[in-house]
């Protein structure tokens, strides 16, 4: 049995040690917002944080966040309303919407290292995000819009 | 030439024929198009009365639910569908909801796709709205006591001086039955532009916020108790494996793993299909990598990439084959006797589409229905091969719609519902997940198949372009998917019109012939797919890189040239309802997209700008494209920097503005992505990339600057879903040309291409 935190509650689940976390997440636990594309790490569709930091979870066996801390976009912001979400909503960034978690989620982390990021961090972070509907410019105008508002936030 | 309506894609039978029905049902009122022939209200029940491919409903509250029966894949096409009907009936747009619907054979034809969606909706949706207006604006002003001429609809009520009612008490306290006669339909007049309060106005998308907080739920998140995985293990040729042995004893050491079957397919859709089956889709996955399934091979298991092209180049060579999409005559007597003329040949690579969400599906039986629930462009396309599949009248499969984690053609091929349906009868009809890896996907995809296009064009007297001769080969889909959407050239021989389309241009050439031509080779080796834009992808490759050189042949600018050609006449001057203005409006389009691009300036050294201007794909519903690409080549290495791309587009009414250039945005880049970076090559019978190791798709970094405009308009609405994809590749190829002096021949465009056409070059 592997027990670790999930979105802030203590969950154990029994699944051998060496199955993907992505499966873990979505099969066994339930939680579908976490999306399956490669399975081999280079899409980004399956990103959630573990400790904080952005995580491909179809590449993550479960053994290796034994007592770890993990967020999917499920747990990102209680009401759903992180500022990238909201940025994301007011910018209508999905098309398709399969990769966005894993956009969104990979976000997250690139606010937390560059909170006033420019098109050059945005494109070196989020370079291991697929967007097949190419939502690119969308995700990039709302990644900043996102930082400006937490910068906002921050500073009053 | 294609026509849609010929081939029965607005729907059978045609809506505009039939009367319009408003019946009470249960506590509410549906309205929707009435069976052929009906006149008056009868006394069956009223859902006889309907034969609903379009219709919506009000309830007491005064909710407004209009059914949708196309895929959402993100075009949000039930927001704008939504819209049309809400603006006509005056509808509370917060009160308006979508429904996406099932496979029920009465919603008629369902397909999503060709960018048609809402261009065949728009009139028969307006139509429908506003039938419901004037009804309930007639007894609503029953019910306030006044005359209907002092009542106006508005935001879900009926108004008169100082008074109202809603629609929601509207349903409640009268009643509503009533019939329109075809004739009053077609004479029902819709909105002026002016007055239109939802459409060409922002709003969310119905669909977008599900997809911000992971709530959304597409086809690999559908679940149902007790269900079981499977993942498939896909034969080593598309056709005519058969399995010879299984060895799962590997397999059988994972804790959860069930059993492996050779699936039994009647229709040879999943041929040689052997499926993993386990508690979990991780110990399916895992399994699926262990069992040894030993294979006769099918006749396709050496074919490469080169035997197609090869294939393809014989099939040109020969006269005799193929059909022609377009004969104008005397294009060989011009050909024989001009002084000058050019000839070029085009291919492209076998291409994937790649969806993000890998195909998958979860089947059942259940009280003697097989449900599928999966996400899915062309229900109608796959019931019958399901029921033939699973030995069972259609009226015994259901279809349950999902979200699309992305489609672009793949998802029209309904091929994997059948895997997951026969993978859940051959265990008694248990609920199966059938989940398909990254790979498997890849191996089992119907990719848009290589093409090949030999180009001739001759000039006659004054430096006129005289005449262009056209021979296009390719993989053709709709044999396969669909053969009953096949064309008929005037000698009754076959073409596939999603195999050719946008080779019929509206330049004015002269003698135009426009010949077919099937790739067998590619056709027996995999299933050809429609892929975004589909063969205007690859034609207007051909067509917009010869124009290009043609221009350059002739010492005139290239947009010069374009423009000349687009003068209009005879058959390229366009009709109503699609086409009006024709070939004037694309040489509106070319002309803006080269004034805003900055056509004609001085450029750096090895920076240029490239232009091509399409009509979309489909000659009877043209959305008019043009697209400059500004460029930057590295002579060392062959890299080509797409810095700009400048977008003028003209798609008549534009629904929903924010959407519809979020949909120019993807396709552009789509055919960015695909002029550059995507394409495969068939080895051994199957595609070599099978992943994001080694399968290039456009990145963030890789974007380039977008600058897209709109014409405003108020035709009718087209397609805008895949259009702007068409000029990107020529666009590109011309702006190399323009930097460099060399030309490129082949899509993808690869480094070592621009490399050996700046050797081959000046």
């Amino acid at each position: 049995m592997t027990t670790f935190e999930l979105n802030g509650r203590s969950v154990s689940v029994h699944s051998p040690d060496d199955t993907p976390l992505l499966w873990v997440i979505r099969d066994e636990i339930g939680l579908a917002g976490t999306k399956f594309g490669c399975g081999i790490g280079f899409c980004g569709a399956c990103t959630v944080h573990v400790e904080g930091r952005a995580t491909r979870s179809c590449i993550t066996p479960l053994g290796a966040v034994a007592g770890a801390k993990i967020t999917t976009i499920e747990g990102l912001d209680p009401q759903g309303r992180h500022p990238l979400q909201t940025a994301w909503l007011e910018l209508q960034v999905p098309q398709c919407g399969y990769c966005q978690s894993g956009q969104i989620m990979q976000a997250a982390t690139l606010l937390k290292d560059y909170p006033d990021p420019s098109d050059r961090d945005i494109n070196a972070v989020m370079a291991g995000n697929v967007c097949r509907c190419m939502t690119y410019p969308r995700i990039r105008k709302a990644i900043k819009l996102a930082a400006s508002r937490m910068r906002g936030v921050t500073h009053d | 030439m294609i026509s849609l309506s010929a081939h029965g894609l607005r729907g059978s039978p045609d809506p505009s024929r039939r009367g319009f029905l408003i019946a009470m049902m249960g506590a509410g009122v549906m309205l929707g198009y009435a069976r052929s022939g009906l006149t008056a209200p009868a006394s069956t029940s009223p859902s006889d009365l309907f034969e609903p491919t379009i219709w919506y409903g009000i309830d007491p509250s005064g909710t407004v639910t209009v059914n949708i029966i196309r895929a959402e894949m993100g075009q949000h096409v039930g927001t704008a569908l939504a819209r049309i009907v809400a603006d006509e009936l005056e509808a509370d747009w917060d009160k308006v909801r979508t429904v996406t619907v099932d496979s029920d054979p009465k919603w008629g034809l369902m397909v999503t796709g060709g960018s048609w969606s809402v261009w065949q909706s728009f009139p028969l949706l307006s139509r429908a709205g506003a039938a419901g207006r004037i009804a309930l604006v007639e007894e609503g002003a029953k019910l306030l006591g006044v005359s209907s001429q002092v009542c106006t609809a508005r935001n879900g009520a009926v108004h008169t001086k100082g008074t109202s009612i809603s629609y929601g008490d509207i349903v409640v306290r009268g009643d509503l039955r009533r019939t329109f006669t075809p004739e009053q339909l077609q004479k029902m007049p819709s909105k002026p532009p002016a007055e239109r309060r939802l459409i060409g106005k922002e709003v969310v998308a119905l669909d977008v916020p599900s997809k911000v907080n992971g709530t959304g739920r597409y086809g690999l998140d559908a679940a149902v108790g007790g269900m079981i995985y499977a993942r498939p293990i896909i034969p080593p040729t598309r056709y005519g494996s058969k399995v010879i042995s299984i060895d799962d004893s590997a397999a059988k050491r994972l804790p959860g793993y069930i059993r492996s079957v050779v699936l039994d397919d009647p229709t040879a859709t999943v041929p040689g299909w052997v499926v993993a089956y386990a508690a979990s889709f991780s110990v399916a996955n895992r399994a699926a990598d262990l069992v040894k399934v030993k294979w006769q091979p099918g006749e396709t298991a050496n074919v490469s990439e080169q035997d197609i092209q090869q294939r393809a180049a014989e099939l040109i060579a020969d006269p005799k084959g193929g059909s022609l999409f377009v004969e104008n005559p005397g294009v060989d007597a011009v050909l024989a006797s001009a002084k000058r003329k050019i000839e070029r040949t085009y291919t492209t690579s076998t291409l994937m589409h790649f969806a993000l969400e890998p195909i998958n599906a979860l089947a059942f039986e259940k009280d003697g229905i097989v449900e599928i629930h999966t996400g899915n462009q062309w229900q109608s396309s796959i019931l019958p091969v399901l029921a033939k599949a699973l030995r069972r009248s259609q009226d015994k499969i259901v279809l349950r719609s999902y979200l699309l984690g992305g489609a672009f053609g793949r998802r029209l091929d309904g091929d994997y519902a059948v895997g997951a349906a026969l993978a859940s009868l051959a265990i008694g009809g248990k609920p199966v997940k059938m989940v398909c890896t990254r790979a498997d996907d890849m191996r089992f995809d119907c990719p848009r198949s290589a093409s090949r296009q030999v180009l001739r064009l001759a000039w006659g007297d004054g430096n006129r372009v005289a005449a262009m001769d056209h021979h296009a080969v390719a993989g053709w889909p709709t044999t396969t998917i669909a053969p009953y959407f096949l064309g008929k050239d005037a000698k009754g021989s076959p073409y596939d019109p999603f195999a050719i389309s946008g080779a019929d241009h509206w330049y004015n050439v002269g003698a135009h012939r426009v010949r077919a031509i099937r790739n067998d080779l590619a056709d027996r080796t995999f299933r050809s797919g429609y892929l975004r834009s589909v063969s205007a992808g690859w034609t207007s490759w051909a067509v917009e890189s010869f124009i290009d050189e043609a221009a350059h042949e002739a010492g005139v600018d290239p947009v010069e040239f374009r423009l000349s050609l687009l003068d209009g006449a005879g058959g390229n001057a366009g009709s109503a309802p699609n086409a009006v203005g024709g070939a004037h409006r694309q040489a509106a389009v070319l002309s803006r997209a080269a004034q805003k691009a900055g056509w004609g300036r001085a450029m750096p050294k090895d920076v240029g700008i490239g232009i091509a201007s399409t009509f979309g794909q489909e000659r009877n519903m043209p959305t008019w494209v043009a697209c400059a690409a500004h460029v930057r080549v590295d002579r060392t290495n062959g890299h080509v920097a797409v810095e700009k791309l400048t977008i003028v587009i003209d798609a008549g009414t534009i629904i929903h503005p924010d959407s519809a250039a979020a949909q120019v945005e993807g396709a552009a880049l789509w055919g960015l992505s695909t002029a550059l970076y995507e394409g495969t090559e068939v080895i051994r019978g199957q595609p070599k990339d099978t992943n994001l190791d080694s399968y290039r798709v456009l990145r963030m970094g890789e974007m380039p600057e977008l600058d897209i405009e709109f014409i405003p308009s108020t035709e009718t609405p087209v397609g805008l879903g895949e259009p702007a994809t068409t000029a990107v590749a020529p666009a590109i190829g011309n702006a190399i040309f323009a930097a460099t002096g060399a030309r490129v021949y082949h899509l993808p465009i690869r480094p070592e291409a621009v490399l050996a056409a700046l050797r081959r070059g000046r």
